[in-house]
């Protein structure tokens, strides 16, 4: 097992963040949170990466506590918001990283020219990181977790706020790294992101842990598409195992309806009985 | 060593905006000049020599608070509460020491090139000035203390606005008070004692001292390193609570 979650916990003031987590990621897994906002993911994963201390429990990461310094050295970490240091060029913000990692220069030039190639902002390498899209930074914030050949990447919401396009170039990348043996442990709350991407899924709401499985069994639970109706006393959902079936459920249909994949939002309010939200 | 990559980065950042960091640093040491050298003090005598003398340490050593203490300090700040670049180095395995050494000297870089640009402007304006090693090693310490004190200001002020009141009710009175360009002695006793303990006020007294006479005063060197090597232990401290 690469991360040993064990009763971990985080309270600010009356707040708990994150409640007795359980859970244990193999290697080379790409394991996703899923959770609504507030549901505690960028709470676990600041504790696993030493942003933030935990008020109980234990995190180890290749049965190191993650309080330990060696740690540092295994992880990647590509956080939620854009932190990329927007007074420098990309090549200049991958060689902050590998100098803080205390890379060797030969090595350190080629590893970048391969992951500004990895990443396609080779021909921008020089230019301010203030100029790019937020793709751009996005993709090279990636670049950058992995300059130091961690064994293990982090990646909180790593689509939210992006295009579809966009959002397909960074799944690709993450299923290429996770192709050379690298582990994934990534936030979303897109199920669909999720079911393309991750072999386990964890849903988290209010900080605990409340579904465990692949995305098919998640997806199982409530069907794969749904039908959304406007009636009378407002939107109804109805859940079916494939498009076909909603499709013949909706033929004798006069009002206004539509037809969509099952999202966290509908996985979501069969687990609890609520919407996300409540 | 690692403290180096923290370092690096400032380097970069000042290469690249260099002129405007020059041209910023020029102001208000020539506005001093004029005013309290050239305008206020032409005819004035202090301790003997001619007044632009006597304020020239004055404005190097203010400067080279002021300049230390905001390059670190306001951009630490707005790297921990904005940017959030600070996790940069935090996810890295950089010791606090390290980080905060590579910031401190940053501020070293920046106020040394403030005071060079100062005694360039002394030239012209006509001043005779010794300078020897003590006399850069009074401004290195200054930049390395106000440094570490923009580091703590940093970790512990929560908005760019509050950061900005520091420096109105700390720093700019210090720019004035602490013997840059009149002797606290001219002040009321209790007044002067307060001033006495402030670092800015030796940092003034030694290099006035050293630019007059070539010697450095040993107990205002002491309280310069007693100051130094308090705030990075001080700074080494926040930096190591920064995680909630
Ligand atoms: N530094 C903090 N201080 C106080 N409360 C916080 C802090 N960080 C997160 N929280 C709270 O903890 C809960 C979980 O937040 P977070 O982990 O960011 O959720 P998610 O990433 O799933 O949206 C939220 O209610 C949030 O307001
Ligand atoms: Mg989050």
């Amino acid at each position: 097992m690469v991360i040993q979650i064990n009763k971990l916990t985080k309270k600010y003031g009356d707040l708990t963040a994150v409640d007795n987590l359980d859970l244990h990621i193999q290697k080379k897994e790409v394991f996703a949170l899923l959770g609504p906002n507030g549901a505690g993911k960028t709470t676990t994963i600041r504790m696993l990466t030493m942003l933030t201390i935990p008020t109980g429990g234990k995190a180890l990461i290749n049965a190191q506590d993650v309080t330990s310094n060696k740690v540092k050295k295994e992880i990647g970490v590509v956080p939620q918001h854009m932190n990329l240091d927007l007074e420098l060029t990309a090549w200049e913000n991958l060689e902050l990283h590998g100098r803080l990692h205390r890379m060797p220069r030969d090595k350190l030039k080629a590893r970048i020219n391969e992951l500004l190639t990895f990443v396609e902002i080779n021909s921008r390498a020089f230019e301010l990181v203030s100029n790019f899209s937020g793709g751009m930074k996005r993709r090279l914030m990636i670049a950058r977790a992995l300059m130091h050949y961690p064994s293990i990447l982090f990646l909180d919401e790593p689509t939210t706020g992006l295009d579809p396009q966009t959002r397909r170039k960074i799944w690709d990348l993450i299923r290429r790294l996770n192709a050379t043996g690298l582990t994934v442990l990534l936030t979303t709350h897109y199920i669909e992101e999720a079911q393309i991407l991750c072999h386990r899924v964890g849903i988290m709401d209010k900080g605990r842990l409340i579904a465990l499985g692949t995305p098919q069994e998640l997806m199982k639970k409530v069907g794969e598409v749904v039908v959304e109706f406007f009636g009378g006393t407002g939107t109804s959902y109805k859940f079916f195992a494939s498009r076909q079936q909603a499709l013949e459920y909706v033929s004798h249909f006069r009002g206004d309806f539509l037809i969509r994949e099952v999202s966290l939002e509908d996985v979501f309010v069969e687990i609890t009985g609520r919407k996300v939200g409540d | 060593m690692s403290f180096y990559a923290v370092f690096w980065r400032e380097m970069v950042t000042l290469k690249r905006t260099f002129f405007k960091f020059f041209a910023s640093r020029l102001v208000s040491p020539l506005l001093y000049l004029i005013a309290f050298g050239w305008g206020l003090g032409r005819g004035i005598k202090m301790d003997g020599g001619n007044y632009m003398e006597y304020v020239v340490p004055g404005i190097i050593a203010l400067s080279a608070m002021s300049t230390s203490f905001n390059a670190v300090g306001t951009s630490l700040n707005i790297s921990r509460l904005y940017n959030k670049t600070l996790e940069e180095y935090l996810i890295a395995p950089v010791t606090t020491q390290a980080f905060v050494l590579g910031k401190a000297l940053s501020g070293v870089a920046r106020g040394l090139i403030a005071s060079l640009i100062i005694l360039g402007l002394a030239f012209i304006f006509g001043a005779h000035l010794i300078l020897n090693g003590w006399f850069f090693l009074v401004i290195i310490l200054t930049c390395f203390l106000f440094s570490t004190l923009g580091i703590i200001a940093a970790m512990t002020i929560n908005s760019h606005e509050d950061m900005g009141n520091f420096n109105t009710f700390i720093i700019l009175p210090m720019s004035f008070l602490c013997g840059t360009f009149f002797s606290p002695n001219q002040l009321p006793d209790t007044v002067a004692f307060f001033i006495e303990i402030l670092p800015l006020t030796h940092a003034s007294l030694c290099l006035r001292e050293i630019a007059r006479n070539g010697n450095i005063l040993p107990i205002s060197l002491g309280v310069l390193v007693v100051y130094t090597l308090a705030l990075y232990a001080g700074a080494v401290l926040v930096m190591q609570r920064v995680r909630d």
